[in-house]
């Protein structure tokens, strides 16, 4: 029988440091064969097992089809994501996955895609979006909006610039409180909706971040007469398993780790935004 | 056929059995409760011995009856055979040797056992499906669990004596068994009508050369069951699911919450209750380190914990979470209702809290 608690060997391949509290690790699975039958999705998650420490849920940023590596951005949040920053090139740690259900790409092939982030919470749609940049003619435009809390917080600067470049898409970038030199808004990316130029009726928005953010760019799309199967959201909860076994990520009925962690809202509405859910 | 077995024959079954290979379990008295432990002989088991039970209170009292399962379950059954309190997962090895350095991971699953045991109620052979469905039919196989239900051998007791706090008919999950046994006994005075229901139960029952029933057992069997169905408590019939999560601002979950102690004795006791938490604990010298879980509970506050905040803070959330979870979510998630009518969250409760009156406090009685 398949086990699937049991982490496998992974070797860091390169410790990129984004912030001084982000970093990216580029992995590879030791076993040559099993890494090539390594695939997922974005919007999947990975568990890291760092030696003697424990193990966290990260998502995976890269793009599917890089077959060298995969990638996790991390920020040092914890005990377990502190011993893993500490990490470089050649050292090897534990992981097993990918667990979860990623976004609904093939359903959204064709239509217009809107990223709707914040906080920090960006990794899980920065897959979506390197997955839609690389296949850029099978979907309609791309708007990717981001709220951080500092423009000091905004990682892959240099890329939201680049994206911005590519043809039939928008990049809306907003600070609650900006630095000198940031020449998007100030405020909140949510209260900028309106300025997001994208077909209503034939859409997908994939959303990420603190849930009273999504709460606010749910009600704002709905306004907009976005259907509310169209919209889709990356929850977060305590995950120690990855596998719907040990009960820490119940949303309702719904296991985080292995219903989601990405759901349709109509799959959630029912618990979105009640306290203690 | 039904056959029967007098009581002084009880020891040839467990003869039978342990010839087979089978670790015998049974209920005993231990500590002024009636606990599942080793079991080698049909003596071990209680005599005489009966329950009383009420919110917040388990006592044992003696009488005169030579029979061995006139009680109601007491605070654990066969969970712990199958679900381990705590169990490692894993262990690993840190190599190293020149420049590199090499993590070898290496299961802990156990090997398949095989355990029999003798007088489980009905209610725990619900539960007991309700933990497959968690741990083995879902998407992920759990091999730790695997390993030890698939050498169980169920011998069921149809409950004669139910406690004050049991609600399995409302239920419908007791008090007699209805499947998912090997074997099934029904006690009466000088011994027991005795049923296979699987094809391993039929062989030894062939083995046991018994007699069959009279029509006279089964009927003291039959009438045993009709005083035995009428239970002091009940859950509402309603469509629970839907009124409870309808329910989540209803002012008796803070009301609750002012006598809930937060203490997890609930989720302890009960038989369905999955939730464990996995724990990282390394060697002294840093050469190895082993993954353990453990039953966790989700009224303790690490339960909900995410990085920079909880989402269950507070006693009114968590009561309501597991209230939620055992009558509602499960339906969703497992195609009926999580509770089992055990009443053990309500002998157990150190405030005796009693979950039958809470539920209808916040969905109504009965229509």
């Amino acid at each position: 029988m398949l086990n699937h608690y049991v982490p496998q060997q992974a070797e860091v391949i390169e410790r990129i440091e984004e912030t001084p509290s982000i970093f990216t690790l580029r992995l590879h699975f030791c076993d040559p064969k099993l890494h090539q039958q390594f695939s997922f999705q974005p919007g999947q998650f990975n568990m890291l097992y760092i030696y003697g420490v424990g193990e966290v849920p990260i998502s995976i940023v890269s793009d599917p089809q890089d077959e060298h590596s995969y990638d996790h951005t991390i920020r040092i949040v914890g005990r377990v994501t502190q011993a893993l920053s500490q990490l470089s090139a050649g050292d090897v740690i534990g992981v097993r996955g990918p667990f979860g259900r990623g976004w609904p790409i093939e359903q959204t092939r064709g239509k217009d895609i809107v990223v709707v982030t914040g906080g920090l919470g960006c990794a899980p749609v920065v897959s979506v979006i390197h997955y839609v940049m690389r296949r850029r003619d099978q979907f309609g435009r791309l708007v990717i909006m981001q709220s951080v809390k500092h423009s000091d917080d905004l990682i892959w600067r240099k890329q939201y610039e680049e994206w911005q470049q590519v043809e039939d898409t928008q990049v809306i970038l907003a600070a609650d409180r900006a630095g000198a030199g940031w020449p998007w808004a100030t405020g909140r990316v949510t209260d900028l909706l309106g300025e997001a130029r994208f077909d209503v009726n034939h859409c997908s928005v994939m959303m990420c971040g603190p849930e009273g953010m999504m709460q606010v760019a749910v009600n704002g799309l709905m306004n907009m007469n976005v259907d509310e199967s169209n919209l889709w959201l990356s929850m977060e909860r305590n995950m120690q398993c990855a596998v719907g076994h040990c009960g820490h990520c119940q949303h309702g009925p719904n296991f985080v780790c292995k219903d989601g962690p990405i759901f349709n809202y109509s799959e959630i509405k029912e618990w979105f935004g009640v306290r203690g859910f | 056929m039904a056959c029967y077995l007098p009581r002084t024959q009880l020891q040839s079954l467990l003869d039978i059995l342990q010839q087979q290979g089978y670790d015998c379990i049974g209920p005993q008295v231990r500590d002024g409760a009636i606990v599942y432990e080793s079991l080698n002989a049909a003596s071990q088991l209680p005599t005489g011995v009966q329950d009383q039970q009420s919110p917040g209170q388990y006592r044992l009292i003696e009488n005169d009856s030579l029979r061995h399962f006139s009680w109601a379950n007491g605070p654990q059954a066969i969970k712990p055979q199958v679900f381990a309190p705590r169990e490692t997962l894993w262990r690993v090895q840190q190599d190293s040797h020149e420049q590199t350095c090499q993590l070898k991971f290496e299961t802990a699953a156990p090997a398949s056992v095989m355990i029999a045991v003798l007088g489980v109620r009905a209610c725990d052979i619900a539960a007991l499906r309700l933990q497959d469905q968690h741990f083995l039919e879902s998407e992920y196989c759990d091999p730790y669990y695997a390993a030890r239900r698939e050498g169980l051998f169920l011998i069921a007791v149809n409950c004669s004596h139910p406690a004050a706090t049991c609600f399995c008919h409302s239920t419908g999950d007791g008090p007699n068994a209805s499947g998912n046994f090997d074997l099934c006994l029904d006690e009466l005075d000088e011994g027991f009508v005795i049923e296979a229901g699987s094809d391993a139960g039929q062989a030894l029952l062939n083995q046991l050369e018994l007699k069959v029933a009279t029509q006279e057992h089964v009927q003291q069997a039959a009438q045993q069951y009709q005083l035995a169905i009428q239970q002091q408590r009940r859950l509402p019939k309603k469509n629970l699911r839907n009124i409870l999560f309808e329910q989540l601002e209803h002012p008796r979950w803070d009301e609750i919450a002012q006598r809930c102690l937060s203490c997890g004795n609930c989720t302890a006791v009960c038989p369905t209750c999955f939730c464990h938490s996995e724990q990282e604990l390394p060697s002294l010298d840093g050469s190895h380190s082993e993954h353990v879980r453990q039953w966790d509970s989700c009224f303790t506050l690490g339960h909900s914990y995410i990085h920079g905040m909880t989402i269950r803070e507070d006693t009114r959330l968590r009561y309501r979470q597991w209230l939620t979870h055992k009558l509602a979510g499960w339906h969703d998630q497992y195609g009926r209702s999580g509770c089992v009518g055990c009443g053990r969250c309500i002998s157990w409760c150190p405030v005796g809290i009693d979950l039958t009156e809470e539920v209808t406090a916040i969905c109504g009685e009965s229509d």
